[in-house]
């Protein structure tokens, strides 16, 4: 009986959100009495052993150069071998795309209840009870998991991570590992910008911007912030932006520290997007824009005076 | 060729979310019901076009529920495709839903089976992998594009930080988001058309359902949106600095 957390790697280095699921798999093995220890796939160039500060105990690798990239197939079939061969109880992934592609598959597998887009600690007091966002973050939902083994699929940014002292035990595994079914023909990785999903603060713009030529002053209010950039789904749709920049309820959900909407009434299906934000600032010169209705912080004015300015005092405050 | 796409009924995008009965139940009170928009503009619109390269293409649809699911799997055949099958039960989690279109797709022997990335409801984006697993076969999951060459699927899917191009002999399981398609209405010959296409109702396999909602709750309401000057933009930096240490 342990927690057994799976460990993204990209090109050798351990993903962010890996850090975050550590912490609160440790903080979960903590609650049941049992250890944390973490499952790696693929050759890593990340020193595995300071995973121990964020509470793991053992570090397992299956060190197969096969695993260097995403297949589900494979990664099911090795990552449910793992956690038979370790007697682990409790498997948890990350809700990001790579945890989308495989943390179904392993429950099904091994015949476990799952919970994705969890956003707290499960409630062990009566049973094993997993809190989760539904509706698109329009509300919560409290699932009980009656399997023997379960599975939780922890929603990026939903939970601090916290890293103190200690080294984890690396231990290598020794599984059988296949040849992939699915060929990898191009990785086309947007190589200069925040990743949208694991960015701490997105800017994102919408139809009050008035055209794609206008994108200039929120791009040097991102640049100075270090942001990723966002839009409104009008905006894409017009070509604006491209469709990955596309946040709501049918494009990318997203959860930053800030989020800055720049010109966005706030439709509804637009805060389904955006509404797991920790803070968010709304610049919209109509006063009546639902959106200030979901804001922390707001201005009413014209975009096009209010954002330059925006950008000098952030300089200013840093002193540049 | 032959086309799976799972079908989820849920509520409109602009429904009003609120719970009865002690918080254990959605309020289904004024709610529109509509195909999920995964489900129906990115899966289902793309195996409509499949068809229409490939016209000896076959396409059935799936859902798990009870009756009430009828008028939305209709809309869906008014859409496009062939036929309909609706396994006769309330759809009690994600792996009972998955392991009765498992059982189907076992049966039937797709060569493609679409899924929408998620529910809008329920936001599980579990189905698409668990039909993989329980019929051993390769998933793509967060496809952006799907092309055909023979029995070869190009399928371009997104991936942290980028997006990759994968080349996979059918069968598949494809789990479909923006880009696979665009949106359509059904037309009139549509409509009057799906009213003689086939529902078939089957009953569900005995499967037991390893998850069960206690409860649900709605998030805290924000404390009201702090306004600032447009004239005092320094002050807005300087809340989000000090007060919210967001930057």
């Amino acid at each position: 009986m342990s927690v057994l957390i799976f460990i993204d790697q990209s090109e050798g280095h351990i993903k962010k959100a890996s850090y975050e699921v550590a912490t609160y798999g440790a903080k979960l093995a903590a609650q049941l009495g049992t250890t944390a220890e973490a499952l790696v796939l693929g050759t890593v160039t990340d020193n595995l052993a300071d995973l121990g500060k964020y509470g793991i105990k053992i570090v397992h690798q299956v060190a197969n150069e096969t695993l260097n990239h995403l297949d589900a197939q494979l990664f099911t079939n090795v990552i449910a071998e793992s956690v038979k061969q370790l007697g682990a109880t409790v498997v948890i992934f990350s809700h990001t795309q790579t945890g989308k592609a495989i943390s179904a598959n392993v429950a099904a597998r091994l015949q476990a209840g799952i919970v994705t887009g969890a956003s707290a600690l499960p409630d062990t007091s009566n049973g094993f009870v997993v809190k989760k966002t539904v509706f698109s973050g329009k509300a919560f939902a409290n699932i009980a998991i009656h399997s023997a083994i379960k599975v939780i699929s922890l929603n990026p940014n939903s939970f601090h991570t916290l890293a103190g002292d200690g080294l984890a035990e690396v231990s290598s595994l020794a599984i059988a590992v296949g040849n992939p079914k699915v060929k990898i023909n191009s990785v086309d990785k947007i190589i200069g910008e925040v990743p949208l999903t694991e960015a701490d603060i997105v800017v994102s713009g919408g139809r009050g911007l008035k055209g794609p030529e206008n994108w200039g002053i929120l791009l040097d209010l991102a640049k100075e912030l270090h942001a990723a950039t966002a839009c409104s789904r009008p905006v894409a749709d017009a070509n604006w932006r491209p469709h990955h920049e596309h946040v709501g309820q049918t494009g990318v959900q997203i959860a930053p520290n800030l989020y800055i909407a720049l010109g966005i009434s706030g439709a509804i299906q637009h805060l389904a997007g955006v509404n797991r934000s920790k803070v968010i600032v709304v610049i919209n010169k109509d006063p009546e824009a639902p959106f200030f209705k979901a804001a922390d912080y707001g201005i009413v004015g014209d975009l096009f005076e209010v954002v330059p300015k925006l950008t000098e005092e952030i300089k200013k405050m840093r002193g540049e | 060729m032959k086309i799976l796409v799972c079908i989820s009924k849920t509520p409109d995008t602009t429904a009003r979310i609120a719970f009865t009965d002690n918080n254990t139940q959605f309020d289904e009170n004024g709610v529109q019901w509509i195909i999920n928009p995964y489900d129906e503009w990115y899966s289902l619109v793309r195996a409509i076009e499949l068809k229409e390269k490939d016209p000896a293409t076959v396409i059935h649809l799936i859902t798990v529920g009870g009756p009430d699911c009828d008028p939305v799997i209709r809309k869906a055949l008014a859409l496009g495709g062939d036929e309909a099958i609706r396994v006769n039960a309330p759809a009690k989690d994600s792996y009972y839903v998955a392991a009765q279109i498992a059982e189907i797709a076992r049966q039937e022997k797709y060569d493609i089976i679409f899924t929408g990335k998620e529910a809008i409801d329920f936001n599980g984006s579990a189905i698409g992998g668990m039909v993989a697993e329980l019929t051993d076969t390769p998933y793509i999951s967060l496809a952006t594009k799907f092309e055909l060459t023979g029995n070869t699927a190009l399928i371009s899917r997104e991936i942290e930080g980028g997006e990759e191009t994968d080349e996979v002999a059918l069968p598949v399981v494809v789990s479909c988001q923006k880009g696979m398609a665009e949106q359509r209405i059904p037309n009139m010959r549509g409509i009057m058309a799906a009213r003689t296409k086939p529902l078939k109702v089957v009953e569900p396999a005995a499967i037991d359902a390893l998850t069960s909602i206690l409860s649900f709750e709605l998030p805290p309401a924000k404390a009201g949106v702090k306004l600032v000057s447009p004239d005092n933009v320094a002050e807005l930096v300087r809340l989000l600095h000090e007060e919210a240490k967001a930057i």
